[in-house]
């Protein structure tokens, strides 16, 4: 059953994320699309993810088509003009790839080409838009289509924010979102369950099925990171402690439990998980499993 | 020199709709010099609103609306007018538009688009900037510019990289959405986060051929080159 009907008949549902690598070695990929291609519904796979100039989302999610794994094909406004974002949509429709999630994309600053000039020609918004055109058979300056893709398109929000203005900014947008086409949502990672619950409140009216975000934690420095470094997550004190108590063999275990926990927690509020597991998509398995998913 | 011209007055209109009454602002400096809000184009402007229904409170043409300091010592004789209006209408560049609109706890309504003149240009200007797109969306935003106040120049909104009200690029560096958002919340206008905008026309974000060739200082092409042995 594809995402999208499995959204449309109200399932809940599991999405993963697939990190295309820094070069032409396409082995990881390949292995992670057969291990997770009976465990998750679809997979995200992260476009030119921080910055980091790497191989491209399409091809990487042609070949979770091939490998019978559905895929997400994240695309960000940062690196393509409205040009190429149309071209590569076609392209990727015509490749067998139905999903679509439209970002707008960190700085080129917080990569490793940071010198390289941004393009943000379209955003996340009009991108979505561009998307409903291409979807009814035309560009986006209403030039018709010789053939039409049917995008499932989504797009993504931020929970928690550390000022009222991120905050409404955030959920004016993800309006905005809902009213451009965006047919699911896909969550910054939560570790709090009633802040997830107050939000999911204040964005039920938007009627857009919204997937909990998740990064399992691999040790309480990555947690402190995190929380210093990555906008819109905040990992509790308890569970940093949790992390920083474990004795070392017992840490990825901590870790699994800590997220499938949450998961237990998140799933009667929203439509779906997402579960960003960052290096450890081999255990996603294993974190669905222990989640009674 | 910022070149600026007025706005289709539709578009104008179409920011006054659901007002009644309104303060026309003009600017002795540039916009004067452009023809698009100096005192001629301030009477223009009052008769045709007038016309249109609309109850024009006063008007005023500062020199240098881009100045903040001038705008409000130009302000403080007529703050009855202005507290009268519903809005002030600013006929000046995208410079002068935010100034005001961080002067005056009104909404400020832009009526012209400021022209790229493909470079820089001798100025004396304060903290805000203006890109000289040539589709001047200051009425959306607050009366401050998401081009050049927005890293990513975006215009649907922040994209949530902010902390503490920071840009991701540099903690010294304001969110320029969070500011919008705050900068709307005081004037009243948070619905303005409603609406969308169309994705910029780029054309309009180049210099047009002939405001290269007609630079006040074309006399350098006269002269002879200075050869050098």
């Amino acid at each position: 059953m594809s995402l999208q009907s499995k959204l449309e008949s109200g399932k809940f549902v599991i999405t993963c994320e697939v990190g295309p690598l820094k070069g032409t070695d396409i082995h990881e990929v390949e292995e992670n699309a057969e291990l997770l291609k009976d465990k998750v519904d679809a997979a995200n796979v992260t476009d030119q993810q921080s910055s980091v100039m790497r191989l491209g989302s399409l091809v990487t999610s042609h070949i979770l088509v091939q490998k019978g794994l559905e895929p997400i094909y994240q695309t960000v406004c940062r690196d393509r003009n409205r040009i190429a974002l149309q071209s590569d949509l076609l392209s990727a429709w015509v490749l067998g790839i139905k999903n679509v999630l439209a970002i707008t994309g960190d700085l080129p600053q917080l990569g490793d080409h940071p010198e390289a000039k941004a393009v943000y020609d379209l955003d996340s918004v009009t991108l979505l838009q561009a998307i409903g055109k291409l979807n009814n058979g035309t560009d986006i300056n209403g030039n018709e289509l010789q053939g039409k893709p049917s995008f499932f398109a989504g797009a993504v929000v931020k929970v928690e924010s550390d000022t009222e203005a991120s905050m409404e900014l955030q959920i004016a947008k993800l309006e905005r979102k809902a009213a451009a086409g965006a047919k699911f949502i896909q969550t910054q990672a939560v570790y709090d369950a009633c802040n997830f619950a107050k939000f999911m409140k204040r964005v039920e009216k938007f009627k857009v099925p919204i997937l909990a975000g998740v990064i399992p934690l691999k040790s309480a420095g990555m947690a402190k990171y995190m929380n210093r470094g990555v906008a819109g997550v905040y990992v509790p004190d308890d569970l940093i402690q949790k992390m920083a108590d474990a004795p070392k063999e017992d840490r990825e275990k901590t870790g699994i439990q800590i997220c499938a926990d949450l998961i237990k927690q998140l799933k009667p509020l929203c439509q779906g998980v997402h579960i960003m597991a960052i290096g450890w998509e081999k255990k996603v398995p294993e974190i669905i499993a222990a989640a009674g998913l | 020199m910022i070149l600026s011209e007025q706005k289709p007055f539709e578009e104008i209109l179409g920011y006054l709709d659901g007002e009644k009454s309104v303060f026309i602002l003009g600017c002795n400096g540039c916009a004067q010099s452009s023809g698009s809000g100096g005192p001629v184009q301030v009477e223009e402007m009052k008769k045709k609103l007038e016309d249109a229904g609309k109850k024009v409170t006063g008007t005023k043409v500062i020199d240098f609306l881009c100045e903040k300091a001038l705008v409000k010592s130009g302000l403080r004789a007529r703050v009855d007018q202005v507290a009268a209006a519903d809005s002030i209408l600013v006929m000046t560049c995208g410079i002068g538009i935010q100034a005001v609109a961080a002067s005056v706890n009104r909404v400020c309504h832009p009526a012209c688009n400021t022209i790229n003149l493909g470079g820089s240009r001798g100025e004396w200007r304060g903290s805000e900037r203006c890109q000289e797109c040539g589709q001047c969306l200051l009425d959306y935003t607050g009366g401050i510019c998401p081009l050049t106040a927005c890293t990513k120049s975006l215009l649907s909104g922040a994209c949530g990289g902010a902390s503490n009200g920071k840009c991701e690029l540099s903690p010294d560096k304001e969110c320029g959405w969070e500011l919008i958002y705050n900068r709307l919340k005081e004037k009243g206008q948070l619905d303005k986060l409603k609406i969308f905008l169309d994705p910029l026309d780029h054309n309009k974000l180049m210099a047009r051929p002939e405001m290269i060739a007609t630079s006040r200082y074309a006399l350098e092409n006269l002269d002879q080159e200075v050869k050098v042995e």
